[in-house]
């Protein structure tokens, strides 16, 4: 989910759109966020998905079960509902909370690796994070994307990144897959890459 | 005394003819007057009414000075057309004794904008327990007609009776606020569907049809006079008509809010729609309106109840029933009934000047009459501001409505007591 | 979204279903070992109370606190006037203390809609004198749907002073809202006649508790108060109790998947026996503890965004 939302949601004042990442991309930067996270994990044992709503769900799902055809692992995959710990919950009308779903073997422990589509601010890694120590007690926690397009406003990094994606900060990225949009895709809208 | 010639006005509607004011009466009327000696007032447009006669005043003096006062009230009054109030006994003390009934007289006279007539209470403290001394009432200097236990209930029929039978001596009568106690006890508003979803006690209908019911019956039994006072409900009506019907010596009155307002101004909480008896639905609405062109109800009367701000800024079941009324009480009846000025006359003048026997009001402007009357402008319409009324308080209904009709002079006794819609004093 | 929760018909379908969604949400903290969200942090939650109510006052707090909103308690008991500071003044105060929401319990039917017109924060209507009591409709609800399943379509009886009853009002709007069927059980002394035109259309009377039984879902039992028989809505207690209290011979009468519900506090052998309080039907602890859940819902949709 990218930060601030504002910037997705309204729709760009320039009609350019690029499309930065077609369905066979996407398919294959999960293939390789999957691959790096057995790498880096040796295997992915102990190790829970957690999506972030709304697009991270469906990503930690299609890793987690990329990951079993690659190595016949089961990875748990759950849901972690940040609404409640947003900085700027303020700014808007009220949001809706969704659910939080744990795996039922718990986190405690477990490396917990949060998923979510795009990494913008940082700030929803940020209400991530207190979400999670306010449910449980992870081991470590690491962060995958399928895209980073950088301005940072928090020092967070990623540690599996699908694509960076050069953006200005007036331009936006959406993201869309099969499971919540209907395709998979990844655009750039309001100019070209600088 | 300045003599005052009023230019082509409408005396009751008729057509547009002059009007000579000198010495305190009606000297002349008739087209071309002239009178170099008078002030001339053009009054094209405008129409000249007997001045209004209000059976049913709380002017709050002596006791809540803080609500209204009678100079207060009398300003108010003569700004709505009126040349005569009959202020209600509930002040504090009650205005149970020739003593303080002098005392409303007397302010009433120094205030000099109406006449202040007082009514005196019908009981002892309007404790409805024994009757109060009627008689010195009657013959003290405010010679008393009327008596009122009005904010009460006179609800013990023996009682009723007697008073009834009691006044009979000096030609009195019983205002009765017709209120059977046990069937209102705590209740906040009309008992409907609106009282049941605000979860306000309800304030049936019953409680004042039983009453009326029984006090016709009293008052034919006792061959005595009977005044019932802001009748609210369709039932009332059809009581009243079978009374009238039967020949009772029933007078009745109706208030401006009753013919206007409905229950479901209770919805705001505010309680400057708190009201005894309270505002009823538009069924009654419609039947008051009816029996007020038929004549079953004789008046229009305000019950103009003024409040401080802190007993209507409060919650509603801890506010004090009433609204203002008499600055308002043309406007709503002109709304009401339309340009229908001899009717207006009879009802808001003439019937209630004859009810409470008040020489020298409510009669129409003619020669050698006394010159108590009031010049209207239909034609305007006015917002209502609380804040420029010219009571001590602000409860009125109709803040910020648009309303037809003002009253651009009053006269009392040939002496202006509002010009240019503002009162000389 | 809403900016007050003053009657149960503040409430249209969507918004009452949010409120129930996201009380489940907030139902998962309890079982929590972190019971506490930060969405509320730097808020501030006047509970108002001109009427003794411990379990509403405390549930209010619980749920203003889980959400870490501070939290300050106003016991005004007596009515406003006898203590001299008026209503009005009281919110004038509230105002200036910074409240964002004030949650208020009044003898008085109205009260908390007079409130709204003088703070800028948002109203919560804790229960008002004969009037309503939104947020236990919402909490009853939240019980019916998670034992149920579902609220549309359910048939629920509710029992007893349907007159002077706050929690009656607001679950016959707010269940009407959301599709279930209610029949109101009572002695017509304490039915007022016009309730389904004042209330909701499609709202049933039925003097006979026993003919009613049989085809309900779900009977709510009101608490009926023994001053009531002084007044003459009722000849006497044992009479009511006989004609209108849920007893076990009574509840074998339900449906087997029926459940019994009581707004508390309970008059034991007046209008509920000990056996039926205490059965497996009986979802009376259960109400408490959503009461919680739900209240948190209703001040994180009141408080949570830029409502303004």
């Amino acid at each position: 989910m990218a930060y601030p939302p504002a910037a997705q949601s309204s729709p760009p004042r320039q009609p350019s759109v690029k499309v930065i990442l077609a369905a066979a991309d996407v398919s294959r930067v999960v293939d390789r966020i999957a691959h790096q996270i057995l790498e880096k994990t040796q295997g992915a044992a102990d190790t829970v998905l957690l999506g972030i709503p709304t697009r991270g769900v469906p990503l930690a799902k299609r890793l987690a079960a990329r990951i079993s055809t690659f190595e016949d692992v089961t990875v748990p995959v759950g849901v972690l509902d940040i609404t409640l710990y947003r900085d700027d919950l303020r700014r808007h009308a009220t949001r809706a909370v969704g659910p939080t779903d744990l795996p039922s073997g718990g986190i405690d422990g477990k490396r917990v690796i949060l998923v979510d589509d795009v990494l913008f601010s940082g700030r929803t890694v940020r209400a991530a994070l207190d979400a999670l120590s306010d449910v449980g007690r992870p081991a470590s926690v690491q962060l995958a994307v399928l895209v980073d397009r950088g301005h940072r406003q928090l020092p967070i990094r990623a540690d599996y990144v699908g694509k960076n994606i050069p953006t200005a900060l007036a331009e936006s990225v959406k993201v869309t897959l099969a499971e919540t949009d209907g395709a998979d895709e990844v655009k750039l809208y309001g100019g070209t890459p600088s | 005394m300045t003599a005052y010639l009023i230019k082509n006005v409408s005396l009751v509607g008729a057509e547009p003819t002059d009007l000579l004011i000198r010495d305190g009466v009606v000297a002349q009327t008739g087209p071309g007057l002239a009178a170099p000696d008078a002030t001339v007032l053009d009054a094209t447009g405008l129409v000249a009414l007997p001045g209004l006669v209000d059976l049913h005043t709380h002017l709050r003096e002596p006791g809540r000075e803080d609500a209204e006062t009678v100079e207060s009230g009398s300003r108010a009054a003569a700004l709505g057309g009126y040349t005569a109030v009959c202020a209600m006994a509930n002040t504090s003390p009650v205005a149970d004794t020739a003593g303080v009934v002098e005392q409303v007289w007397r302010l009433g006279r120094e205030a000099g904008l109406v006449d202040v007539q007082p009514i005196g209470a019908v009981t002892v403290g309007l404790a409805g327990e024994r009757l109060a001394e009627l008689g010195a009432m009657a013959d003290s200097a405010a010679r008393v007609r009327i008596f009122s236990d009005d904010g009460h209930c006179v609800a013990d029929p023996k009682l009723m009776r007697r008073a009834l039978e009691y006044v009979k001596a000096f030609d009195g009568v019983i205002a009765q606020h017709a209120e059977e106690p046990r069937l209102t006890e705590g209740a906040q508003m009309h008992e409907g569907e609106v009282s049941t979803r605000l979860g306000l006690t309800g304030w049936p209908a019953v409680a004042e049809e039983a009453i009326i019911a029984r006090d016709v019956l009293l008052a034919e039994h006792v061959g005595s006079r009977l005044h019932i006072c802001h009748v609210s409900t369709a039932g009332s009506v059809e009581v009243l008509r079978h009374a009238k019907a039967r020949g009772v010596k029933v007078t009745a009155e109706v208030t401006p809010h009753h013919l206007l307002l409905t229950d479901e101004k209770a919805e705001t909480y505010d309680p400057v729609y708190k009201v005894n008896p309270p505002l009823r639905t538009a069924d009654d609405i419609a039947a008051l309106r009816a029996a007020l062109a038929e004549g079953v109800i004789d008046i229009i009367a305000t019950d103009h109840a003024p409040h401080a701000v802190e007993d209507k800024e409060c919650e509603w079941a801890y506010a004090r029933p009433g609204m203002l009324g008499l600055e308002t009480a043309l406007s709503i009846a002109l709304d009401v009934l339309g340009p229908q000025w001899d009717l207006i006359a009879e009802r808001m003048s003439r019937a209630p000047a004859r009810i409470a026997g008040l020489e020298g009001h409510g009669l129409d402007p003619a020669p050698g009459v006394p010159a108590n009357l009031t010049l209207v402008d239909p034609a305007a319409r006015r917002v209502i501001e609380p804040a420029e009324l010219a009571s001590r308080s602000r409860n009125t209904p109709y803040a910020r409505m648009t309303l037809p009709g003002r009253i651009v002079a009053t006269f009392l006794r040939g002496e202006p007591t509002v010009l240019d819609g503002k009162a000389v004093r | 979204m809403i900016r007050h929760l003053l009657s149960g018909a503040d409430l249209d379908a969507a918004t009452a279903t949010q409120i129930l969604d996201t009380a489940a949400e907030m139902a998962t903290v309890a079982g929590r070992e972190v019971k506490k969200l930060p969405a509320l942090r730097g808020r501030t939650v006047v509970n108002l109370f001109y009427e003794d109510s411990t379990r509403t006052r405390i549930s209010f707090e619980a749920a203003a606190k889980r959400l870490s909103a501070d939290v300050i308690n106003f016991s005004a008991k007596g009515s406003s006037v006898a203590k001299g500071e008026s209503l009005k003044d009281t919110a004038l105060t509230l105002q200036a203390m910074g409240a964002d929401a004030v949650v208020v319990r009044h003898p008085a039917s109205g009260a908390p809609h007079r409130l709204a017109n003088w703070v800028d924060g948002s109203v919560v209507n804790a229960g008002d004198g004969t009037h309503e009591h939104p947020t236990q409709a919402l909490l009853d609800a939240y019980t019916m749907r998670s034992r149920l399943g579902r609220l549309a379509g359910l048939h629920v009886a509710i029992v007893g002073d349907v007159l002077h009853s706050r929690v009656a009002r607001s679950n016959v709007l707010l269940l009407s809202t959301l599709g279930a069927k209610v029949t109101l059980v009572g002695p017509p002394t304490l039915i007022p006649v016009d309730i389904a035109a004042a209330l909701a259309p499609g709202t049933d009377v039925c003097y006979d508790l026993d003919a009613v039984l049989p085809g309900v879902d779900v009977v709510m039992m009101l608490r009926v108060q023994r001053e009531r028989m002084n007044d003459s809505y009722f000849p006497s207690a044992r009479e009511y109790a006989r004609r209108y209290g849920l007893d076990a011979p009574r509840m074998r009468r339900l449906p087997e998947h029926a459940i019994v519900m009581h707004p508390g506090p309970m008059n034991r052998g007046m209008e509920i026996t000990p056996e039926v309080a205490d059965s497996p039907r009986s979802t009376i602890v259960e109400q408490v503890a959503n009461g919680v859940s739900v209240r948190m819902a209703v001040l994180y949709l009141l408080l949570g965004g830029n409502n303004r």
